[in-house]
């Protein structure tokens, strides 16, 4: 066999090898893709049945959609701006401990990751209501005189979504961190630089790639959020996958829900696409090409 | 104890007792992540209405209500069916794709790839109303059939990306030998590859089951009929009062993560897992 037909069969191995995701790839087409593109054409549609900008001029023109994004917008970026606060230093600390024991913390985050949102939710409902236990114990413990409402509502919404965000800002967090050479702090005490400095000017930069990448998908998993601020928010947190929602349950309106659904997915993947020109994406799935 | 405070705690001779705040921080937020994974567990087995910590007094009445109730029980053989469906479908065509897409040196690779992990990416309750339009279509809407297609779409993902990166730490070069040595290509990957990377098999079969499991937004448009699934009615009930049966039930839920997880940590005790 010659050079060409070896070129010839190595690339049909290839493709074959290939074809190998067509069943995957397939589903994601069929119940997926196909979909969502009927969606974004139905968006185009008004209610007399002809193309029309209606759908998408109601979200400029009436207040309660501007507001629905806002809120989105403050929700997703409060969130994930406390679960930095938080999470950030919570990384630091297991990437300090010993393997062993930075495993046993590793546990404790992984195992609400793994635990049903929705059972969290209701934790964090039973937890926070009237009479429930955070009421009772900051009473007891003299906090505050009377049960407040911390629950249906703004606060509760932050509380219930930061619990369940946290494990993905964290578990990418922490792997940059484990992956720094600790000699670099080393040298640079070694040259002189004072434990904040050494902190600032050589730790925190090495970090930044994981925590960006946790941040990102904490941003724009907030973005589609529905089950916590639907329990939570007590119908006072209105974001924009609740209002799909209801426009499809209540009004049957698929043109108003389809585009609301276009837009979010537009800001979903206009967030990743700007983040991905700072930051490597990959590193937020776990890797990916070659 | 004033010794270990005063000793140095990094490279940069900052002692423990000067990172005490860090070490107190953690610790409390460590708790308060669990925490609400468990204080359902002692609530569920109150005798009062009210959700109570600690119960004033023990009953199973939130149990016998749920698993006397006809309802419950025919939703959680759903969740169970379905999970485990889309264990067996998301694992093999997840496992296939990464496979297909690690040997396959193909310039489309990559967007294959990308395409193969936007599930995840797009939020849930688009995934869920595109789904409820296809079903329509498809007659398929509230079929076992639906829900598994719907779950496994979002469980490829997972599969992709962990036995993905287990492929990545594994040497071709040991199948290739099989391959040389006459194995056709299945054999070398069955007999070889496979068994290389179980544990990230495993650990994906695992997480397609609880991604099933665990679903909501897409349960509460595609599953109903005769199929609702355990967390569409837990959701409905959430919505309309807290119903102490939800405990009992959220109890069975952490109780059968937990028990996964186990099995994960069991079997994922490994080089070449994610």
């Amino acid at each position: 066999m010659n050079a060409t037909g070896l070129r010839r069969d190595e690339h049909m191995e290839r493709l074959k090898l290939f074809g190998l995701s067509s069943p995957a790839l397939m589903l994601v087409m069929v119940i997926l893709v196909i979909p969502v593109g009927w969606l974004f054409y139905v968006s185009f549609i008004g209610a007399d049945g002809s193309f029309s900008l209606e759908n998408y001029e109601r979200m400029i023109t009436r207040k309660s959609y501007g507001r629905i994004f806002w809120t989105t917008f403050e929700v997703s970026l409060l969130t994930t701006g406390i679960c930095i606060l938080i999470g950030y230093p919570l990384a630091y600390f297991m990437s300090q401990l010993p393997p062993r024991l930075a495993n046993l913390c590793l546990i404790a985050v992984l195992l609400p990751f793994w635990t049903s949102l929705l059972v969290r939710t209701y934790a964090w409902l039973v937890l926070l209501q009237k009479n429930g236990l955070v009421n009772n114990w900051a009473i007891s413990l003299g906090l505050w005189d009377e049960p407040i409402k911390i629950v249906h509502n703004l606060n509760g919404t932050l509380i219930g979504m930061v619990h369940i965000m946290l494990p993905f800002l964290i578990l990418p967090a922490y792997g940059a961190m484990r992956a720094i050479d600790r000699d670099y702090i080393k040298a640079a005490a070694n040259l002189g630089a004072s434990p904040r400095r050494a902190f600032w000017t050589v730790f925190f930069p090495l970090s930044t790639p994981g925590l960006f990448a946790g941040a990102l998908m904490v941003f724009v998993l907030c973005l589609g959020f529905f089950v916590t601020p639907a329990v939570l928010g007590g119908g006072k947190v209105i974001m924009v996958s609740m209002k799909i929602v209801s426009n499809i349950e209540l009004f049957v309106n698929w043109g108003a829900a389809s585009a609301l659904g276009v837009v979010l997915l537009v800001l979903t993947a206009g967030v990743l696409w700007i983040a991905s020109r700072f930051v490597n994406l990959e590193r937020a799935t776990g890797g990916g090409g070659h | 104890m004033l010794n270990w405070l005063r000793s140095p705690a990094s490279e940069t001779q900052v002692t423990h007792g000067q990172r005490l705040w860090l070490y107190v921080f953690s610790v409390l937020i460590l708790i308060l992540l669990v925490i609400p994974t468990f204080i359902v567990i002692p609530m569920s087995f109150s005798d009062s209405q009210y959700l109570e910590f600690p119960p004033e007094t023990w009953s199973l009445r939130w149990y016998r209500h749920y698993f006397g109730s006809e309802e419950w029980m025919q939703a959680t053989r759903t969740s169970f069916t379905a999970a485990f469906l889309t264990m067996l479908v998301a694992t093999p065509i997840g496992v296939l794709a990464a496979y297909g897409l690690h040997a396959s040196k193909l310039p489309y690779v990559r967007a294959a790839f990308v395409l193969l992990i936007t599930p995840m990416m797009v939020p849930l309750v688009l995934v869920a109303i595109g789904a409820f339009y296809a079903y329509v279509k498809l007659q398929i809407l509230y079929t076992m059939t639906g829900l598994v297609l719907a779950h496994a779409l979002l469980a490829i993902p997972l599969v992709v990306i962990v036995t993905g990166a287990a492929l990545k730490g594994y040497d071709m070069n040991l199948e290739n030998a099989a391959r040389s040595l006459g194995a056709p290509r299945w054999k070398a990957f069955a007999t070889i590859t496979l068994p290389q990377i179980r544990f990230a098999v495993v650990t994906s079969a695992l997480l397609s089951f609880l991604t099933s499991f665990d679903e909501v937004v897409i349960a509460m448009f595609i599953s109903g009929g005769d199929n609702p699934t355990l967390t569409r009615n837990m959701f409905n009930a959430l919505r309309d009062q807290i119903d102490p049966t939800i405990a009992a039930i959220s109890t069975i839920m952490v109780l059968v993560t937990t028990f996964l997880m186990v099995l994960a940590q069991i079997f994922g005790k490994n080089k070449t897992g994610g």
